[in-house]
Order: C-alpha cells, then structure tokens, then sequence
C-alpha cells in the first residue's frame, strides 16, 4: 500500500553544487586526490569559499536592482501635488562630471586587471607553498611585483575620484537633496563606494595577513574571493554609470 | 596536484578543531552551530513572550477601552497604534523569521545532512549577534523620547516619514529603520551560511534528493531570504534618507503635518508599498516554509509511512517560493492600481493554491491508513496542518480584487494571516520543540502537560482568529484602537469580548509550555537515542550531539529520509545511514 522511495545504490555524491557556473574553476585546486573526510583541504576551502561569494552577490545585486527600479519608477512617476492640485514630475536631470568619472572608470578597470594578476600570483605562490616549505629548497622571499598594493592604490584612487565627482555635483548644485534625480546620483554611487570600501579593507586584510606569516593557501583563498568580488564591482559600476548616464 | 600537508594547511576555524572550553567562546561567541541555534531560539523565545504582552494590552483595552493595565496604564489611541505597531514587528521579524529558520535551521540542517558545521561558522556567530543587536536597538525604541513608532509593521510613508507625524515617529521611527536594516543585513549573512552549507556540505550519498524536506524547506526559504531583504533593506535606505537627508523618494510635495509645512516634494508613498511589499510577501513564505518542512517531517515519522510524493512536496515548494515574488500587488488592491495588474496578480496569487492544495493532499495522503502515534509533536503537526487549511482558505477570497476591496483592512484580513502565517508557524515551531527537544536537551519533555498545552492551544487559536473573519464581514476596521462608541459596531463587542477571554486563556496556557520547556531540560525523562524511531541523521549520533556533530566519523548516507514500514524490512524504519539494502517487495 504504502508507496516507497526509491532507494538506489550509493552514488558518488555530487560536491560541486548547482548555479555556480559564473566562477570558473580554479585549474590548479581541488581538483586533487586528498579529499578527505576531515579537515577540508585548501581546494575544497577555496571552492566552499567561491560559492559562498557566488550567493552572497546575489543579495547585492537585489539591493541594486531595487534602487534602479526605485530610480526608473520615480523619474516616470507624476505624483499629485497638493499645492497645485495636479500632478506633476518634479524631475531634473543631473550634469554628470562625465570626464571625471570616465577617468574614475578606467581606474576602476585597469584596477580589475591588477586585481587578476594578483589572483594569479597568489595562487601560484599556494601552489608553489609545499614545495617552498620544504627545508633544503631555498626559501627566496617571493618578490613578484605588487600586484596587490598596485590595486589597493588604484581601488583608492577610484574612491578618492567619486568623491572629486560629488564635490563637481555640488559646485554645480547638484546637492543631496536638490532633486530626486541628484538624490539617486549620491545613493547609487555612495552604495557602490561603500561596498568597494569592503573590497578594499578585505585586500588590505589579505596584505596584513602576508606580514603575520599565514598560510599562503590561506591568503591566496581571501585574495582569490576578493578578486572575484572586485571583478563584480567592476561590471556593477559600469551598469550604474550606464543607468545615470542613459536614464538620467 | 601535490595538497600542502604541514601545519601551513593546517585547519581553518571552520569546523573541525577542537570544542572550545571557556565560557565566552562556548555559550556566548560560539562557533558551534547548534550553540547559535539555540541562542537564536531563546531570542525568539523572549521576542515572543514582549509580543504576546503587547497583543493581550490591546486585547484589553479594546473591550474594556479605560481599564488601566498593569504596566501599561489606560492605553490613549496613539499608545495602541505603538504596541500594535510592535507587536506586527516583533513577531514577523524576531519570533516568525528568528525561530524556524534561524534557531532550528541552525541546528539541525548541519546535522541533518550530515555535516560537521555550517559552512562559514564566523559567518553564523556575527549574523545571530546582528540579530541580537537588531532586537536590542528595536526594544530601545520604547524607552526613547515619543515612544516607539506607530506607522504599523508595514510602516507606510508618508506617517513613517515625517518625523512630526506622530509621537512615536521621531527618534522611535529612526530606531525601528535602523533595526530593520541590521535585521536584513543579519538574515542575508544567514541565508548564505544555509545556502552554501546545504550545496556543499552534504555527507557522502545524501544527494539532494535524499534530504529531509526539513532540509529542503530550510533552503528554500534561505533563497526567499537572500533576495528579499535586499529589497526591504533598499527601501530602508530611501526611507532613512528621507526622514534624515532630505530627499523625496517617498514623501509627495505640499503637504501639511502638523500645522507645519512639509518641505519635501514630488515622492511616491506607493514606491515605498511596491518595495516593501516585494519583500513582505515572501516573507510570508519564509515564515511558514519551515513549518511545512517539520509538518512533514513528522507527519511521516508519526504515521510510521513514507512521505506521500517526496519529489511532488519539494517541487511544491519551489513553486510557492517562485510564485512569492509574483504577487505583491496583492497587498495593493486599494492602491488605485490598474485593473489590470491586478488581474495579473490576482491570477498569479490564486495559483499559489494549487501547491498548497498538493502539499495538503500530501500530508492527509501521508496520515491515510497509517498507524498513526499521536504523540505531542504529532499533534501539533496536525495542528499545524488544520490552521494552514483554515487560514489559506480565506487566501483566495482576499486574492480577488473585488472580495479584497470590502474586506481591505477589516478583521477578516487579520484571521487571514494570523491562522496562516502566525499560528500555523507557532505550530511548527512548537512541533518542531516537542520533536527536537531530547535531541537538545537529552530529556524527553512531559507528555502530559504538553497535550494539555496542545488542546488549550488548539482550541484557543480557533477561538480567537474564527471569530474575526465575521467581524471582519460586518465591516469593522482594524487598526482602531476602540470601537465600543461606534454605533454599527457595538452589536459585535460580545465577540470582541469573547475573543478577548479566549486570548487570555490561550496566552496563559503558554505558560504550561514554558514550564514544561525549562522543567524537562533538568527533570525530564532522560531520552533514548532515537526516542521517536525516526530514520534521519540527527538520531544516529549522541545526545546531544558532540561539537563536530558525529563524532569524528563522518556518516555515509544509503536511503532516503522516510523509510517506514518497509516490507521485508525487520523494524517499521529503517536509517538513512543502514548500509543493508532494501528488501525486495
């Protein structure tokens, strides 16, 4: 009577998980024997943390998808006004300083291509790092060029520019509050800044971490994640530089 | 590929090292998951007991409108608007979203999948105390200058915008944006950690399809989690702008509050409604989603059978949670939307009863001809599925534009989703209490006070909500802090009286549970392994488990979650981790 399900013979459990297509795997780990039961080795810590970055986005992409549409409906949106009984679009377009954030952006993107360097380099170093620990191979202290520090400036150097482009937008008085459109203006590149500002703290965690003499499977694992989240903020500031400049 | 074998690859804090000893980093900033899903629980427990206080002060003072209550005094209007408005809070945020989800998903999905941990446990211990911070700074509300804000849980602009609107709606109203966005910030942190861990964590052989619906239903919801609170965060943000920065996303130009000119110009108050209510109608799901999973869970486990379509129940919660995000409109109806989009929504949110229906079918279908053990958690199971019948029956009334626009804003709306979404969750979570407690605990909890505590309960819910859709289709609003001088309405006021003694009644009845809950974990019974015969992973291991969860071995899974009453079989279960195959039959 009772319907049963069915039981099948032990397959070999599926580990990578579904929709994570958008990360291509890193061809150097995981791809190793060592999978053992216990601790999790460095392929399968830098694979869990990848996922966990894939998921994580989403939520930011929400965050940004709400405010673009909050941005399109208001600019569309004729709301009633009670002083003049009517409706009315209060909207005014903002004068992006486009030269400045043209520049901000290409210092964003050459910022995405030092940041993969850096990727690489780590990751050669953790691959490199059994062989290197080993007591009779000399221990030459690796000194590839700053990738990392080179981002951190460039990464800065994009913030410092966004804020040059608000000072720009108050001189043409374009203020917070002046008008919905220069109000989207702040929100939508403040928000980004804000969270590059995390990018840049978690590169500066991964530079603290090569002076406390961590495990560079270990740095490789948060430089490797944090290249893929600058890489996110890279195309996420072009689309918001495309909505104001297009939809402004 | 050579992997590093000296102390540089060395275990990160992830999940294995060893059980931490102090105090602070055992009970307090523990990593443990079952630690945090416990600390997660006892915040919903204190959540809810602030809200059932609010809910009775309201019950009162609306019968007896100038009875002083202890603590509160003789409640005045805009009092009620605060407690009300908190109350909706506290409940949906901290005890609805906190308890199924966040305290039990914690617990038992790592060991239900047979995982150490969670995936990033840091991750864990910082989202429950951004939670707990969000609770603090949501309670600090009451205490600052005006009070706690009185715009209702849904906290509609223009009230909730404009600082002069009401007396709770200056700094209160701040604190109550502040502590939404925590919360958001907290929930999305945790959804990762769920939906990281349960892709890939899984032990050898538990293939997705051989996870218990739990598992299933924990993450379902941790993905409505994901994309939802970015939404309300978002318009948390625009809202705190306006109130603090400014700016005109919300707030529509010549208004006047107050007496006093409101300088804000051209925003939409329904922008705000369309943001929140894309996030508040999935959050519904993620309020009940548990719920399901426990639901059927344990209606299989008690009814010694298979769950009744395995694939049918997890596809039907797929669709619920996809068709989550389609109806928000469905709050909108008296918005002045086009008739058109809400046909649209009408349409998308009438077809959300087909899974329903088929998750229902499912359990009756489960319980049919079982040799059914009606023990405590069984019976809040069944409990849990009579409330969601009961209250997902009036869904489709109030899913229709026509029927919605009387019943808008009427009590009939608030039996709706108090039956659904607030007591058909509090039984799951109860259920899943009764179920899970000598796994936690390593005490059975008393049978007899909990059946008492069950029938109280029961019989109280439905006294309480049924009445209410009446007053709801005699036309009496909710939201108003009195009625009894309102002619139409006086005929009613012995069914408000009568739900009143009902609330009472049912409220105090919680404390039998309470004592029950704290009483058992010294005195109870000590509990076998497997006391209830169950098959999944949490009863293979010791109670309560150790702090890697298996202790040190890692369990191969060979079945799926819901073996009973195998034919052939020599016991009526047989565990997902039995390496004997099944008998053939």
């Amino acid at each position: 009577m009772a319907t049963l399900t069915p039981t099948l013979t032990v397959k070999q459990p599926k580990r990578r998980g579904g929709g994570t297509g958008d990360i291509p795997h890193y061809p150097g780990g995981g791809g190793g024997g060592g999978r053992g039961d216990e601790s999790p080795d460095y392929g399968e810590r830098l694979r869990r943390c990848r996922l966990g970055l894939a998921v994580g986005i989403a939520p930011i992409v929400m965050l940004f998808v709400a405010f673009s549409s909050a941005y399109l409906v208001r600019q569309g949106l004729a709301s009633w006004d009670l002083r003049t009984n009517s409706y009315i679009n209060d909207w005014a377009p903002v004068r992006l300083p486009v030269l400045l954030l043209v520049i901000n952006t290409c210092f964003l993107l050459i910022s995405s291509v030092t940041m993969e360097f850096a990727r690489r380099q780590a990751a050669r170093l953790a691959a490199l790092a059994p062989v290197t620990a080993m007591p009779g191979i000399a221990d030459d202290e690796p000194s590839g060029f700053p990738w990392l520090g080179l981002t951190v400036v460039l990464g800065l150097a994009f913030l410092v520019g966004q804020v040059l482009a608000w000072r720009q937008m108050e001189a043409h008085g374009f203020f917070l509050s002046s008008n919905p459109s220069s109000s989207f203006f702040y929100l939508l590149t403040g928000m980004h800044a804000l969270h590059l500002l995390g990018g840049v703290v978690a590169l500066l965690y991964a530079s603290v971490t090569f002076w406390m003499n961590r495990p560079p499977e270990s740095r490789h694992i948060v430089i490797d994640v944090t290249a893929w989240y600058w890489h996110f903020m890279a195309l996420l500031w072009l689309y918001i530089f495309a909505l104001l400049e297009i939809a402004h | 590929m050579t992997q590093s074998q000296g102390p540089a690859g060395a275990a990160p804090a992830t999940v294995h090292g060893h059980a931490p000893t102090g105090f602070i980093r055992k009970y307090i900033f523990s990593l443990d998951h079952k630690v945090i899903g416990i600390q997660y629980y006892f915040l919903a427990l204190s959540a809810v007991c602030v809200g059932m206080i609010l809910s009775l002060a309201m019950r009162i003072h609306m019968v007896w409108p100038d009875a002083s209550i202890p603590f509160f005094g003789a409640i005045k209007p805009e009092q009620y608007l605060t407690l009300m408005t908190m109350h909706g809070t506290i409940m949906v945020f901290f005890v609805l979203t906190t308890a199924p989800q966040s305290g039990f998903g914690n617990y038992f999905l790592p060991i239900q999948i047979g995982a150490p941990d969670m995936a990033f446990p840091t991750l864990n211990m910082l989202s429950f105390w951004t939670t707990f911070l969000s609770f603090a700074v949501m309670i600090s509300a009451f205490f600052v200058a005006g009070g706690a804000p009185l715009s209702g849980w849904t906290n509609y602009p223009t009230l909730s915008a404009i600082p002069l609107a009401g007396p709770g709606e200056g700094l209160g109203e701040d604190l109550w944006l502040i502590s939404i966005a925590l919360f958001c910030v907290a929930s999305m942190m945790g959804a990762l950690n769920f939906i990281t861990t349960t892709l890939d964590l899984r032990a050898k052989g538990m293939t997705l399809m051989r996870m218990p619906l739990t598992c299933w239903s924990w993450f379902i919801t941790a993905i409505l989690g994901l994309l939802a609170f970015g939404v309300l965060l978002a318009g948390g943000i625009l809202l705190l702008m306006d109130r603090n920065l400014g700016t005109s996303f919300f707030v529509p130009g010549g208004l006047v509050v107050s007496g006093v000119p409101v300088q804000h110009s051209g925003g939409s108050p329904l922008l705000w409604q369309h943001l929140f209510w894309f996030f508040g109608h999935p959050e519904v799901y993620i309020a009940i989603l548990p719920g399901m999973g426990v639901a059927s869970q344990l209606l299989s486990t008690f009814s010694r059978k298979p769950i009744f379509g395995y694939k049918a129940m997890v596809y039907a919660m797929m669709s619920i949670g996809i068709l989550g995000f389609m109806v928000w409109g469905h709050h909108m109806f008296m918005s002045g939307m086009s008739p058109y989009s809400a046909f649209a929504f009408s349409f998308m949110t009438m077809a959300i009863g087909v899974p329903s229906a088929i998750k229902t079918f499912n359990w009756l279908g489960t319980m049919w001809k079982g040799k059914i053990r009606f023990t405590v958690p069984m019976l809040f199971a069944i409990g849990f599925v009579s409330l969601f019948v009961s209250g997902g029956l009036s869904g489709p009334f109030l899913a229709q534009p026509a029927i919605d626009i009387p019943l808008h804003d009427t009590y009939f709306v608030v039996a709706h989703f108090h039956l659904i979404m607030g007591v058909a969750a509090i039984f799951g979570i109860f259920a899943a209490t009764y179920y899970w407690f000598p796994k936690m605990y390593g005490r059975m909890m008393n049978d007899t006070l909990g059946k008492i505590h069950f029938v109280i309960t029961f019989i109280g819910a439905y006294c309480i909500f049924m009445p209410m859709h009446y007053l709801g289709m005699a036309g009496n609003p909710r939201r108003y802090s009195q009625f009894t001088e309102v002619k139409y309405l006086a005929p009613l006021l012995p069914i408000h009286k009568f739900i009143t003694y009902a609330a009472i009644i049912t409220v105090s009845a919680q404390l039998i549970f309470l004592f029950n809950f704290f009483w058992s974990m010294k005195k109870g019974k000590k509990a076998a392994q497997n006391p209830w015969e169950a098959t999944t992973l949490e009863w293979t291991t010791a109670t309560p488990p150790p702090h890697d969860n298996f202790g040190g071995v890692t369990p191969v899974v060979y079945h799926g979650p819901y073996e009973y009453s195998v034919p052939g079989a020599d016991k009526d279960y047989i565990m997902q981790t039995d390496p004997a195959p099944v008998p053939a039959h």
